[in-house]
């Protein structure tokens, strides 16, 4: 074991991997000799060669539909989308192609592929560098979403999501990349180094796709939150003294339906917490699913805190991103409810 | 005079429309024999010509002429001309189950049935092709049976893609044959990424792949050039050009204004226009393509010029956007007949083997059309059971979809019949 942040232990993952199986390759925009704008990729080319980890051209449709050939041969490429919010132009390619491949064929062919891409706001990207777009992605069947929120299960995940024979679009939360984030920008930046989940071991394990993880016990509310929004709930959770149970989803397709259920079952109430856009979020699924399964249980109306349904203006980044003050407001009102 | 400075936007039309009198004397067609033939390494920029020009090797008496003459074995000219054959027979007795109810879709590749065919048999068998739905000639030549592209058409008990594929969408791994999307272009790049995996296994096989001109304007098709030219993947890039996009002529996709080989030259690599309709040619071409890619010199374009003598599909009228009688003009002719007269020709050949070879492939259609229809057709269904619409979503059945089939079922048992 030792100390890592979120982007040493993806890059551990790739590096255990890269040494484990000769069929992963890596490739991207920068990831090459670079190692990647956000160093994810760092010195795995020098490790490994050109031909296992490669730069791309800046052409995601074409870097998607690419490795779906590579995975239709036998190989297990990893992808590198720079940021995701340049995702868009390969939708058809993870829609249309990656995500129905293993259906239109009957199972002949399949594409195994890992789509890696930082999301999320926090570093001032504006609206083409903070976006979270896992939504447009959970509705469609046929795709895993993965999101970690500390370096432990990021590299846990990433090592199932690249050994699983599905396609897999893993978004990583950028701002968590150097230390946990709890949406008090004022405060001076953390590392992972203090975190217990920032100790990580340097060889192969795996975390099982599917399973969310009980970021925190409790009892009087269920929040249900992944990625950067674990460490805003949890702060905010301390701040109103509130004895939630925050549930870190940590796969979003297919979700962890049983930890749902069993958590709102015992709590009454539940929030649901994320960084993107409200309407037609990831959020009102989940909400759906509360209401289905678990209304009789309900003591209070299910609420959700996201992002405004607005795109992500750089100047106001506070103002938009769903801190602790708008979490922890959003707990009281469940508790009075 | 003020003379008129105001801007013209100019909309690309077809040539000819219905009531016209078709007349190709535009099209500069070189003679057969007339195109160069480079070594396969040579460099990208001594091709150019191939790119402007057009190789074809059958003269208009069936003569084979010049270097791009691939010299082939009879048997495998008549191998090629019984896959041809087929094909058509295949084509003509599934658009008349669509016509009769029993598929809601089908697409012949009249006309255009030397491109999957010679391209079939130049091609190893276990290279990768990723065609689109025009290239059903390809499995033909692969000797991939009939029957079971039938099945897959009426979606019966032995339909490989179990009901949930469009029509000729198939998918046959063991004939080297990608599972076919409907979404055009997207198999371009995929072609190139499988090439690219070839490469870096150190394997000897490589892929290819085909696209229509119309579909050649998606940005999946210049990423596919641009993959390929980067990385120097052992891919052949295959551009129908049949003329027609349903109803659009080749000029809105950008054939006004050069040929759609050229389009390799901005990326530095070959492109080669071809007789599409000769059979010679199109196996010489893409031999030659191929032996590049074996031979790591990277890709090839091939425009194959040819044309779309059938409707696009069985879902339009063809007499509404252009002239009824347009592949009668077609100077490039008919593959099969152009195949034909040329094993006459060479002494291989004779009319009276020609009518038993067509007595002997119409009796296997029928044969193979009438077992294919007993195993059910559209409508007749489901052949499958309906639960297996969960599976292969993904390789392990995820609780939501295992609750949903569970609830598929409990529909079906309540109203006490197959389908709801």
């Amino acid at each position: 074991m030792s100390a890592m942040s979120m982007a040493q232990a993806l890059n551990s993952a790739m590096d255990v991997m890269l040494a484990r199986d000769p069929d992963v390759l890596i490739f991207g925009e920068d990831v090459g000799f670079f190692g990647g704008v956000f160093r994810i990729t760092d010195g795995l080319q020098q490790r490994y060669g050109e031909t296992r980890v490669f730069d791309a051209p800046i052409a995601e449709s074409g870097q998607i539909a690419v490795a779906i050939g590579m995975g239709a041969y036998g190989l297990r490429p990893v992808v590198e989308c720079q940021f995701a919010d340049y995702i868009y132009p390969a939708f058809d390619q993870l829609v249309s192609e990656a995500a129905r491949l293993r259906y239109r064929s009957a199972g002949e062919f399949n594409a195994p592929i890992t789509v890696r891409t930082p999301y999320g706001g926090g570093i001032f990207g504006g609206q083409t560098h903070s976006q979270s777009p896992e939504g447009l992605f959970t509705h469609v069947c046929g795709l895993k979403i993965v999101i970690p929120s500390n370096p432990y299960d990021a590299k846990g995940l990433l090592i199932s999501a690249i050994e699983d024979d599905d396609p897999v679009l893993f978004f990583e939360p950028k701002r968590l990349y150097a230390g946990p984030f709890d949406g008090h920008y004022e405060k001076p930046a953390e590392t992972w180094a203090k975190h217990p989940l920032g100790e990580v071991p340097a060889d192969y394990y795996a975390i099982p796709l599917g399973k969310a993880a009980v970021a925190r016990e409790g009892e009087a509310l269920t929040i249900l939150a992944y990625g950067t929004m674990v460490h805003v709930a949890l702060a905010a959770m301390n701040e109103t003294g509130v004895d939630a149970e925050i549930l870190d989803l940590r796969t979003l397709a297919p979700v962890d339906i049983e930890a749902i259920t069993a958590s709102v079952e015992k709590t009454g109430r539940c929030l649901i917490v994320h960084e993107a856009t409200r309407t037609g979020g990831f959020g009102a699924e989940l909400s759906a699913l509360v209401q289905e399964r678990c209304f009789h249980h309900l003591e209070a109306p299910i609420l959700r805190v996201t992002g405004w349904d607005t795109p992500y203006p750089r100047e106001f980044e506070w103002e938009y991103f769903p801190g602790p003050h708008r979490v922890a407001a959003a707990i009281a009102t469940i508790m009075a409810g | 005079m003020k003379r008129d400075s105001s801007l013209r936007l100019h909309i690309p039309e077809a040539r000819f429309r219905p009531g016209d009198m078709p007349n190709f004397s535009y099209l500069q067609l070189p003679n057969a024999g007339e195109a160069e033939r480079p070594p396969i390494d040579a460099v990208a920029s001594s091709t150019r010509g191939l790119a402007y020009g057009l190789v074809r090797v059958l003269d208009d008496d069936g003569a084979a002429r010049g270097p791009w003459d691939p010299k082939l074995a009879p048997e495998v000219l008549v191998k090629g001309l019984r896959a041809m054959m087929l094909t058509r027979a295949f084509d003509e007795r599934m658009f008349r189950a669509q016509r009769q109810g029993k598929t809601p879709f089908y697409m012949k590749s009249t006309g255009e049935e030397a491109v999957g065919v010679a391209q079939g048999l130049a091609l190893e068998r276990d290279d990768m092709c990723f065609t689109s739905y025009r290239q059903q000639g390809l499995l033909v030549a692969r000797d991939w049976p009939i029957f079971d592209m039938m099945c897959q058409v009426y979606a019966n008990k032995l339909d490989r893609t179990k009901g949930r594929q469009l029509p000729v969408m198939y998918s046959a791994r063991e004939a080297g044959f990608f599972s076919l999307s409907g979404n055009l272009a997207t198999q371009f790049p995929q072609a190139v990424g499988w090439a690219m995996a070839s490469a870096y296994k150190r394997d000897t096989r490589i892929a290819a792949a085909w696209i229509g001109e119309g579909a050649s304007a998606e940005g999946d098709f210049h990423q596919a050039l641009v993959f390929a030219s980067v990385y120097r993947a052992p891919v052949i890039l295959n551009l129908v050009n049949n003329q027609w996009a349903i109803s659009s002529s080749q000029g809105v996709a950008g054939g006004e204004e050069t040929t759609f080989a050229s389009r390799a030259v901005g990326f530095g690599f070959p492109g080669v226009r071809v007789d599409g309709n000769d059979f010679l040619a199109v196996h010489a071409v893409t031999r030659w393509a191929a032996e590049r890619a074996r031979g790591n010199h990277g890709p090839t374009l091939i425009e194959l010029f040819t044309y779309r003598a059938a409707p696009h599909s069985t879902s339009d009228d063809p007499s509404r956007y252009r002239p009824g009688d347009e592949f009668q003009h077609w100077p490039l002719g008919d593959p099969i007949a152009r195949l034909k007269a040329h094993l006459i020709r060479i002494g291989e050949w004779d009319e009276e083997r020609h009518a038993a070879l067509g007595a002997e492939i119409e009796a296997q259609a029928d044969a193979d059309n009438r077992r294919a229809q007993a195993l059910g057709v559209h409508g007749g269904g489901p052949h499958h059971d309906a639960a297996t619409m969960f599976e292969d979503v993904y390789k392990e059945m995820p609780w939501n979809l295992r609750e949903q089939q569970a609830e598929l079922a409990r529909v079906l048992a309540s109203a006490g019949r197959s389908r709801p």
